[in-house]
C-alpha cells in the first residue's frame, strides 16, 4: 500500500529532483523573486503609505499601510513564480529545448512529467513565501502570527498558476506570445486590491475584481496576516483550487495531444 | 552463368543465411519474437496548411530475440516514424504491435522500461551537465542512486567523456553529444535497444567503438534495432533487415539474402566524365544484365564482371577506368529505391 504510493509519488519527486539539480546553477534567481516584491514594499508600501497614513474602512486601526500591501506583493510573487515556472519554463521544455521527448521515452507518463513540474512550481511559490516572509518580519511588518497561514495559502496560490501556466504552455506559438501575458497579469496586479481596499470601487467593479484570481490569492493571504481569518477564506482557496483543476485538466489533455505525436 | 545456374545459386545462399541465424547465436531453438508488427500504421494529423499525411502504411515485420535487425530506407521513408512507435512514444494509428510479449497500446509503460532508444536528434538535457543527463535519466527509471553512479562512470568511459562529466551539453560537439546519447540509452540495462541513424556523425574510431559494443550486447541477448544511411554498417551489423520506402516495405530479409535476390553476384563501374553518363550509357547498352547511372559513374550489374569488361573494351569503351567488385548492400538499396533507368 505504502509502497504504490510510493511508486506513484516517485515520478513526481524525480521531475522536482531535476529541477533542484537545475537549481544550484540558477539559484539566484530565486533571490531576485524573493527581492522583488520586497522593493515594490519599500517604495511602495513605505513611501506611500507615509502619505496614506492609516487606512479608513479596515477596522483595526493598528494595521498601517505597509502591513496592508505586503500580503497582496507576497501573493503576487507567489503567483508569477508559479506561472513563470510553469508558463515560460515549460514552453522552452516543450517546444524549444523538446527535453520532455526523450523522458517520455522512459518509464515517466505525461501526466507524471506534468504533475511534477507543478509539485516544484508550488514548492517555489513556498519557498518564495517562506522568504518573503523571513524579511518582512524582521522589519517587524507583521501583524498577527496568523501570517503562517500564508504558507499553505501560497501554495494553493501556486498550484492554481501553476496549472494556469501548464494551459498557457500549451498555447503559446513563439516567445513573443507572452507579450500577451503580460498583458494579462500586469493589469491584474494592478487592479486586484494590491494597494488599495476593494471599497474605492463602485459595486459592478467590485464584482468584477472579486472574479479576478490574484483577487481571491490576495484575500487568502491578507486575511491571516491582518488577524482575520474566517470562512471567506475557505471560499477563495475553493475558487483557486477549482480554477487549477480546471487548467490543469484541459491544459494535460492539450500536452498529450502534443507529444503523443 | 546461365539464369539456371543463378536461381540455383541464390537458392543456396538463402539456405546458407537461414541457417545462419541459428550458427552465430547460442542456438536458439524456437526464435521468440521480441517486436511483431501486423498492418503496423502511422498516419500524422493534418497541419496547419496540408492534409494528413501515412508516414507508414500498413507494414509487417518480426523481430527475434537476439538479433539485430535493421531499417533501411531514403529519407522520409518512415523510419524514424516506425522506431518511435516501437519505442512506445509515438501511437500507431493502426494495425497491431507486440513488444517483448506486450500489447504497445496498453503496456507502454512497462515496456518503455525495458527499452533504451537513441533518438535520431539527441534531445539532451541542455539544463544539466553531462554526468547529470545520465543520472537523471536513470532516475526517471527508477534506478537507485548506488545502481546510477556505478552504471555512469562505467558509460562515460565507454562514451570517452568521462573529463567532461561537468560539462554543459552545449559544450559538447556533434559527435560527443551522439554518445552521451548512446550512453544514455544503455543506463537501464535495456532488453532491446532502439538506435535510429546512431553513428552519424561519430568519427571512425567511435564507430567501432559502437559495433564493439553492440556486438557484445547482442552476444548478451539483446536484441536490436537500428536503423541507418551507411550500408556497409548495415551489412557487417544487421542479422536480417527490412528496406521501407514510402512507408511501405519493399525487401526484407538478411543482407547476403537481399543482395543474391535482387543484384547480380558482380558489378562492373565504369568512371566516367560528369554529364557524359546518357551517352556513355547507350553505347555501353547491353555489356551487362542492367546498367544504373550515377554522377560519376556507371554500375554495370553482371554475373561476371570481367566478361562485361571484355564486352566494354569491344565496344571501345577501354579508355574509360574500370573496376570489378562484388555486389553490396548499396546496389540493393540503389535498385530497390533509386529509378533504375536501363534495363
Ligand atoms: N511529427 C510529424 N508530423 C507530421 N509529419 C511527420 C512527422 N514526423 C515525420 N513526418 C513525416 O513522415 C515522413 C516519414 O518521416 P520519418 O522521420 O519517419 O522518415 P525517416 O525514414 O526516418 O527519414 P530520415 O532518413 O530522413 O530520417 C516524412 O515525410 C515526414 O515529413
Ligand atoms: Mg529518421
Amino acid at each position: 500500500m505504502t509502497t504504490a504510493r510510493y511508486e506513484r509519488a516517485r515520478p513526481v519527486a524525480v521531475m522536482i529532483e531535476r529541477n533542484l539539480r537545475i537549481y544550484r546553477h540558477t539559484w539566484a534567481l530565486l533571490l531576485a523573486e524573493i527581492l522583488e516584491p520586497i522593493l515594490y514594499l519599500g517604495s511602495i508600501g513605505l513611501g506611500v503609505g507615509v502619505l496614506v497614513g492609516h487606512l479608513p474602512g479596515l477596522g483595526a486601526p493598528s494595521v498601517g499601510y505597509p502591513e496592508f500591501v505586503a500580503p497582496a506583493l507576497l501573493a503576487t510573487a507567489a503567483m508569477n513564480g508559479a506561472l513563470n515556472e510553469t508558463a515560460f519554463l515549460m514552453y522552452n521544455r516543450l517546444a524549444v529545448e523538446r527535453i520532455y521527448q526523450p523522458i517520455l521515452a522512459t518509464p515517466m507518463s505525461v501526466g507524471e512529467v506534468a504533475v511534477g513540474e507543478i509539485a516544484w512550481a508550488v514548492l517555489r511559490s513556498v519557498m518564495i513565501t517562506v522568504g518573503f516572509l523571513g524579511v518582512i518580519a524582521v522589519f517587524g511588518l507583521v501583524a498577527s502570527p496568523w501570517v503562517l497561514l500564508g504558507v499553505l495559502g501560497a501554495a494553493v496560490i501556486g498550484f492554481c498558476f501553476a496549472c494556469v501556466g501548464l494551459l498557457v504552455a500549451t498555447w503559446v506559438r513563439g516567445f513573443p506570445d507572452f507579450q500577451f501575458v503580460q498583458l494579462v497579469m500586469l493589469p491584474m496586479f494592478l487592479f486586484a486590491t494590491t494597494f488599495y481596499p476593494l471599497g474605492v470601487y463602485p459595486r459592478p467593479v467590485q464584482v468584477a475584481v472579486e472574479c479576478l484570481p490574484l483577487y481571491q490569492a490576495i484575500q487568502l493571504l491578507r486575511g491571516p496576516a491582518l488577524g482575520q481569518v474566517d470562512a471567506a477564506l475557505l471560499l477563495s482557496a475553493g475558487y483557486l483550487l477549482v480554477l487549477g483543476g480546471l487548467a490543469l485538466h484541459w491544459g494535460l489533455r492539450r500536452l498529450r495531444r502534443i507529444l503523443s505525436v | 552463368m546461365g539464369i539456371l545456374a543463378q536461381f540455383v545459386f541464390c537458392g543456396y545462399m538463402l539456405a546458407v543465411c537461414g541457417g545462419a541465424v541459428r550458427l552465430s547465436g547460442v542456438s536458439v531453438s524456437s526464435r521468440t519474437s521480441v517486436v511483431s508488427a501486423r498492418g503496423l500504421t502511422k498516419t500524422y494529423p493534418p497541419g496547419k496548411a496540408g492534409s494528413a499525411f501515412t508516414a507508414v502504411d500498413a507494414i509487417d515485420f518480426e523481430v527475434h530475440s537476439a538479433e539485430a535487425f535493421g531499417f533501411l530506407g531514403p529519407n522520409g521513408a518512415g523510419k524514424s516514424s516506425t522506431m518511435r512507435m516501437i519505442g512506445c512514444v509515438s501511437p500507431p494509428t493502426g494495425g497491431t504491435l507486440q513488444i517483448l510479449g506486450m500489447d504497445a497500446a496498453d503496456s507502454g509503460k512497462r515496456i518503455r522500461a525495458r527499452i533504451g532508444s537513441v533518438p535520431q536528434d539527441d534531445l539532451l538535457d541542455p539544463e544539466l551537465t553531462v554526468g547529470e543527463n545520465l543520472l537523471i535519466y536513470g532516475r526517471y527509471f527508477g534506478m537507485s542512486r548506488i545502481a546510477i553512479a556505478e552504471r555512469s562512470a562505467e558509460l562515460l568511459e565507454f562514451a570517452r567523456l568521462t573529463d567532461k562529466a561537468d560539462a554543459r551539453v552545449q559544450a559538447l560537439s556533434g559527435g560527443m553529444r551522439r554518445r552521451l546519447t548512446i550512453a544514455r540509452s544503455l543506463m537501464n540495462t535495456p532488453d532491446l535497444l532502439l538506435l535510429d541513424e546512431p553513428t552519424t556523425g561519430l568519427d571512425p574510431q567511435a564507430r567501432h567503438l559502437l559495433w564493439e559494443r553492440l556486438f557484445e550486447l547482442k552476444r548478451q541477448g539483446v536484441t536490436l534495432v537500428l536503423t541507418t544511411h551507411y550500408m556497409d554498417e548495415a551489412e557487417r551489423l544487421c542479422d536480417r533487415l527490412v528496406v521501407m520506402d514510402h512507408g511501405r516495405v519493399v525487401a526484407t530479409g538478411s543482407p547476403r539474402a537481399l543482395i543474391d535476390t535482387h543484384v547480380t553476384r558482380e558489378v562492373l563501374e565504369l568512371l566516367i566524365e560528369p554529364g557524359t553518363g546518357a551517352a556513355v550509357a547507350a553505347r555501353a547498352y547491353g555489356v551487362a544484365d542492367r546498367i544504373e547511372v550515377l554522377a560519376d559513374r556507371l554500375l554495370c550489374y553482371t554475373d561476371d564482371g570481367e566478361r562485361a569488361l571484355a564486352r566494354a573494351h569491344e565496344r571501345g569503351l577501354g579508355g574509360l577506368d574500370a573496376l570489378v567488385r562484388r555486389a553490396t548492400l548499396e546496389d540493393v538499396f540503389l535498385y530497390l529505391t533509386g529509378r533504375s533507368l536501363i534495363e
